[in-house]
């Protein structure tokens, strides 16, 4: 099961990127780096701008090539797209935020 | 009936200025004169791993997502058994050695719902709350991964590559 992106938030943001579809307008994505994937990249967080229509594993391969020692996680970590576990099939829409969860440790 | 039950669930991810978990809080918020059972889990930090000295333990969070999957954790308990009230509480921040992590409470009418629940609440935080702990040695530090996070992960893989991390829910709407 998969979650679309952009969820519930009640915004004409996903409207609006659904109209402009056929005109290809960029998307904005936060993306958050934890733990593991923060020490690799060195930042918290960054912003991707991505092509409308892209998938969190579209923005995974951008990330690879924008850090690519996160490739040292990249088979263990998930994502996460607005604060739920998402597949890299999931599609974004503009101003979701986008999580690197390499293997919690919790408890 | 959904947000009635999460009034009963109390969820806190401490900020690492919160000291130690105040144990007595979390017991008595799952107390209740319905419940003939109380059952509690305490995690602590121990002294070694694998012949290493283990000085202490750093905890962080994506706190916003940590405290979304404890409310639904605690609504997926309640889809499973029959419970009363149910209190997690997870530290941040340095964590010493014999210190408490991470608190469970659960109560229930029967004592044999009390502890399947307080059980599954922290096989649920080890494999799928967004927290992290980074293990000191003294010469040393290393994240730590946890394998049933690892375990759950590579399930999902096989049967789906698309497939989510989330288990599916039983009580949430």
């Amino acid at each position: 099961m998969e979650i679309a992106g952009g969820l519930n938030d009640g915004t004409g943001e996903m409207n609006e990127s659904k109209v402009e579809k056929s005109a290809g307008q960029d998307i904005k994505i936060k993306v958050l780096f934890f733990a593991r994937a923060r020490d690799l990249t060195g930042v918290s967080e960054t912003s991707l701008e991505m092509p409308d229509g892209s998938t969190a594993g579209d923005c995974m391969r951008n990330l690879l090539v924008k850090f690519p020692s996160l490739q040292e996680i990249y088979n263990s970590m998930v994502l996460a797209i607005n604060e739920e576990y998402a597949a890299e099939s999931t599609l974004l829409t503009s101003k979701d935020e986008l999580a690197i969860i390499p293997p919690i440790s919790g408890g | 009936m959904a947000s009635a039950a999460a009034e009963m669930d109390l969820v806190d991810i401490l900020d690492a200025s919160s000291g130690p978990i105040d144990i007595a809080r979390y017991v008595d918020f799952v107390r209740d004169p319905a419940a003939s059972a109380i059952a509690t889990f305490e995690g602590t930090t121990r002294d070694t791993f694998e012949g290493k000295l283990v000085e202490e333990l750093r905890y962080e969070a994506y706190v916003p997502m940590a405290a979304r999957r404890l409310a639904a954790i605690c609504a997926e308990a309640r889809g499973s058994w029959p419970l009363l009230r149910l209190a997690v509480a997870h530290r941040l921040g340095t964590v010493g050695v014999g210190e408490a992590s991470v608190f469970v409470a659960a109560s229930a009418v029967h004592r044999a719902e009390a502890m399947e629940a307080c059980r599954y609440l922290i096989d649920e935080v080890k494999a799928s709350v967004p927290i992290w702990k980074k293990e000191v040695y003294e010469n040393g530090e290393v994240w730590k991964e946890n394998k049933e996070f690892l375990e759950r992960r590579a399930a999902h893989h096989e049967m789906d590559p698309a497939h989510e991390l989330k288990e599916t829910s039983n009580g949430e709407d």
